[in-house]
């Protein structure tokens, strides 16, 4: 296939994740602010927000200071931020129209549906941004859209490179976005021996999972009270979460084997690829917190982002 | 509606004919007409807009910022023809579209028409279209024009008149095709009893043709593509659309690379080579090297390619200088001097305002006639006598006076109308048709139908789409039973 095109939809799907997980970073973050017990840290967790994101840096750059109506508008509307939802799902949107062939039907009458919902949405409210029912109703369609995009994908599309090529950015976003936010909120998640909970303790711990949407899924696989080293274990080690790192590596390892095996050729990014999963699959939890979580996380965001560039070359930029 | 407008449109020829007594390929559609509940019209509208928006079926307007992306309006009453009055048009269509082929292969050969003074040398050799680097440049069975789209436009049920030929890259037959789609899924019983002629072979017969032209040594299964200037060019869609149908890449200038004179697209697993490209791109952007230097939506090196034999081009390279509307005027001569027949479309009588008799006819006329620019299109540029103001008229003659060669005069033709769906009901508006002429190595054809354009303005003339035209899906019906005209 046209290596633009193949382009297009890897950074279509990034993009569809990408608003996803903002959209749920800004939910739970409002979530969290409004309990009482942290009035005081509301910012602190605005600007957790914006690191979760990936858009600290750009933020302090553009706006400054930290207030929670400024963070949700950059995080939320901003043009001037690339990772906005508005701009994910436009950009998206464009990926999709450039490569329209590429896509079946109800593949592109899901996104081209869900980009005309927000055009009205943004439309009618122009003046109102903060108006929480266009916010809610704004999130709720990034959720949505992604998921319906994905489902669509999934549903009707022939298992050939375009479908793995758009799988490949799919994981490769979702394994980044798990990692930032346990990049971010490494310093609470603890070591069995360390723990000292507390309830404000509690809600940063659950938080952590409703940004990645496994709340339920916790309860499910530990049958426990919520503790921060098993949240760990689960968004890092668990094969059966689907956002959890290894998961989404074995995903990749997948995607990128079909794509070597049609093409008759393994390269640097199948190597690569199988090097993390593997590493990923020999480690326990307790291993990880005594080499330090903070280290394992941030060498495991730049292993992915290297993978991404090695995607990039290998198959991308002909 | 008042008196004077209703006795000023029944001086048109309508195609459903008069109220009351239908002519006959109408019958049906007059009943449905007459007996459809009020707000049906309406929502079977709404519904095709929907239908168009989600899918995504727009077009874009250029100096437009407002709404990049629009909707051509579509009518849901069809234009109807029958098929004895489709089988004269055929005829007509694939005799022109011959005649044209041969002229560019003269053009760009030996020019015996020139020689033998049928056309004027400068309208071809001063013409902007002209492209010097295909005179000795071979095409695959000298077929130049692979996709024509004839505009066609009638006054009475006799006479078929070509408005236009448009042999560069003409647009418009994802509309037929789209609206085909629409009429079955909006209007399925009123389909159904008509034993409409299907359009939907058309991407095969496309591919066929495209297949057909393939450079020599290639063998039966040529890579072909579909080349768009990309997706904020206006008729984006269209070009995606058919890359789709016909199961080829849609490819950008970027996407193409050119090695040793042969054509490569960049793939996901290195250099592809292809054969055919059906371009979408003007001659002026094609190739930087040979054309515009500033061009990025070319190709650097494809002329050479082409020159070389090694790429087909659909349509090939210099078309142009065969559809200019200077060209236009000597179509009926061009016709008798290659098929020694005569033309079977008529020409809209024209005035060539290069020649001194006639600008001073038209300078005297101008409220009662259309001028056009010789190489202008998409209705810019034109004047149109009868709805100009007199400050319009009076500037437009300076243009004219100025630059005479530049232009062409004709009269106003009372365009027929066809019933089409208004805020205020349905009522007459003019239309003209687009058929689309595919030629490949053993002939051309035509898919029976084409794409009607509708002018929803009361009583404009003017049907693009660039200037508020919708459009209408086009049955061709067998009429053979039916008796009457």
């Amino acid at each position: 296939m046209l290596a633009r095109t193949a382009d297009n939809l890897y950074w279509l799907a990034r993009y569809m994740e990408r608003a996803d997980y903002i959209a749920r970073i800004v939910n739970t973050t409002r979530r969290l602010a409004a309990l009482p017990s942290v009035h005081e840290a509301e910012r602190a967790e605005w600007q957790s927000a914006l690191l979760s994101a990936g858009a600290a840096q750009l933020y302090a750059e553009a706006r400054g200071a930290v207030t929670p109506a400024s963070v949700i508008d950059f995080l939320v509307f901003d043009p001037a931020n690339p990772s906005s939802i508005v701009n994910c799902i436009e950009s998206g949107r464009t990926n999709a129209r450039a490569v329209r062939t590429a896509l079946t039907a109800e593949t592109w009458d899901t996104i081209n549906s869900g980009w005309l919902e927000l055009t009205k949405l943004l439309q009618m409210n122009s003046s109102a941004r903060s108006d929480s029912d266009t916010l809610g109703a704004i999130l709720d369609l990034a959720m949505k859209l992604s998921l319906d995009v994905d489902g669509s994908c999934y549903r009707t599309m022939l298992r050939n490179d375009a479908y793995w090529f758009g799988r490949l950015g799919l994981y490769l976003e979702r394994a980044d976005n798990t990692a930032r936010i346990l990049d971010v909120k490494y310093n609470i998640l603890l070591p069995e021996t360390e723990v000292v909970g507390g309830t404000l303790d509690y809600f940063q711990w659950t938080a952590i999972l409703r940004a990645v949407s496994a709340l339920t899924a916790y309860n499910w696989v530990y049958r426990d009270s919520v503790k921060p080293w098993l949240i760990a274990d689960l968004l890092i080690l668990r094969p059966e979460m689907p956002r959890s790192l290894i998961s989404c590596y074995d995903n990749m390892q997948r995607f990128l084997d079909a794509i070597a095996r049609a093409y008759g050729r393994q390269g640097a990014s199948q190597r690569l690829g199988r090097q993390v999963l593997t590493r990923l699959e020999n480690t326990s939890i307790n291993q990880v917190f005594s080499e330090g979580l903070h280290e394992f996380i941030t060498g495991f965001i730049d292993d992915n982002n290297r993978l991404g560039a090695e995607i990039v070359e290998q198959y991308l930029l002909q | 509606m008042s008196q004077s407008q209703s006795q000023s449109q029944s001086k048109y020829f309508d195609e459903m004919g008069p109220g009351g007594s239908p002519r006959a390929v109408y019958g049906r559609v007059a009943k449905w007409l007459a007996d459809a509940p009020d707000d049906l019209l309406d929502s079977r509208r709404q519904q095709a807009e929907l239908m168009f928006r989600r899918m995504g079926i727009t077009f874009a307007v250029y100096g437009d910022n407002e709404s990049t992306e629009r909707l051509i309006p579509f009518d849901i009453v069809p234009r109807i023809l029958g098929q004895s009055e489709w089988a004269r048009l055929e005829a007509g269509l694939i005799q022109r579209v011959q005649a044209l082929n041969m002229f560019l292969a003269d053009i760009y050969g030996k020019a015996d028409i020139l020689r033998a003074g049928i056309v004027p040398s400068d309208l071809i050799y001063r013409n902007a279209a002209f492209r010097p680097e295909m005179v000795g440049t071979p095409v695959p069975h000298n077929v130049y024009v692979q996709i024509a789209g004839i505009d066609i436009v009638r006054v009475d049920d006799r006479d078929f008149y070509v408005l236009e030929d448009n042999v560069r890259t003409p647009s418009g037959v994802s509309y037929m095709l789209e609206n085909r789609e629409a009429m079955m899924r909006l209007l399925p019983d009123l389909f159904a009893a008509h034993g409409v002629a299907p359009v939907d072979a058309y991407p095969n017969e496309l591919l066929a043709c495209l297949k057909s032209l393939a450079p020599r040594g290639v063998g039966n299964d040529p890579v072909i593509a579909v080349l768009t200037p990309g997706q904020y060019n206006s008729a984006y869609y269209e070009h995606s659309f058919l890359a789709d149908k016909l199961g080829v890449e849609l490819v950008e200038g970027r996407d193409l690379l050119v090695r040793d004179d042969i054509v490569y697209m960049r793939t996901t697993q290195g250099p592809k080579r292809v054969d055919v490209i059906y371009r979408r791109v003007d001659d002026d952007f094609l190739d930087p090297l040979a054309f515009r230097p500033d061009s990025t939506l070319g190709v650097p090196g494809l002329m050479n390619a082409y020159q070389a034999g090694n790429v087909t081009l659909a349509n090939a390279v210099g078309t142009g200088v065969a559809d200019d509307k200077a060209i236009y005027t000597y179509m009926p001569e061009i016709i008798r001097f290659y098929l020694g027949a005569d033309a079977l479309l008529k020409n809209v009588p024209t005035w060539r305002c290069r020649e001194p008799d006639a600008l001073k006819y038209a300078l005297e006329h101008l409220p009662e006639l259309v001028v056009k620019e010789v190489n202008g299109s998409g209705g810019y540029g034109m004047l149109v006598g009868p709805h100009a103001s007199k400050a319009e008229i009076e500037v437009f003659a300076r243009k004219l006076a100025h630059d005479p060669s530049n232009f062409i005069a004709q009269p106003t033709l009372s365009l027929s109308t066809c019933p089409t769906a208004t805020a205020t009901g349905v009522a007459p508006r003019h239309v003209d048709l687009r058929p689309f002429v595919l030629t490949g190595a053993s002939g051309s054809r035509v898919v029976p139908g084409g794409l009607t354009r509708v002018a929803l303005k009361e009583g404009s003339l003017v049907v693009n789409s660039s200037q508020g035209g919708g459009t209408k899906d086009t049955w061709v019906i067998d009429d053979s039973r039916l008796g009457g005209v």
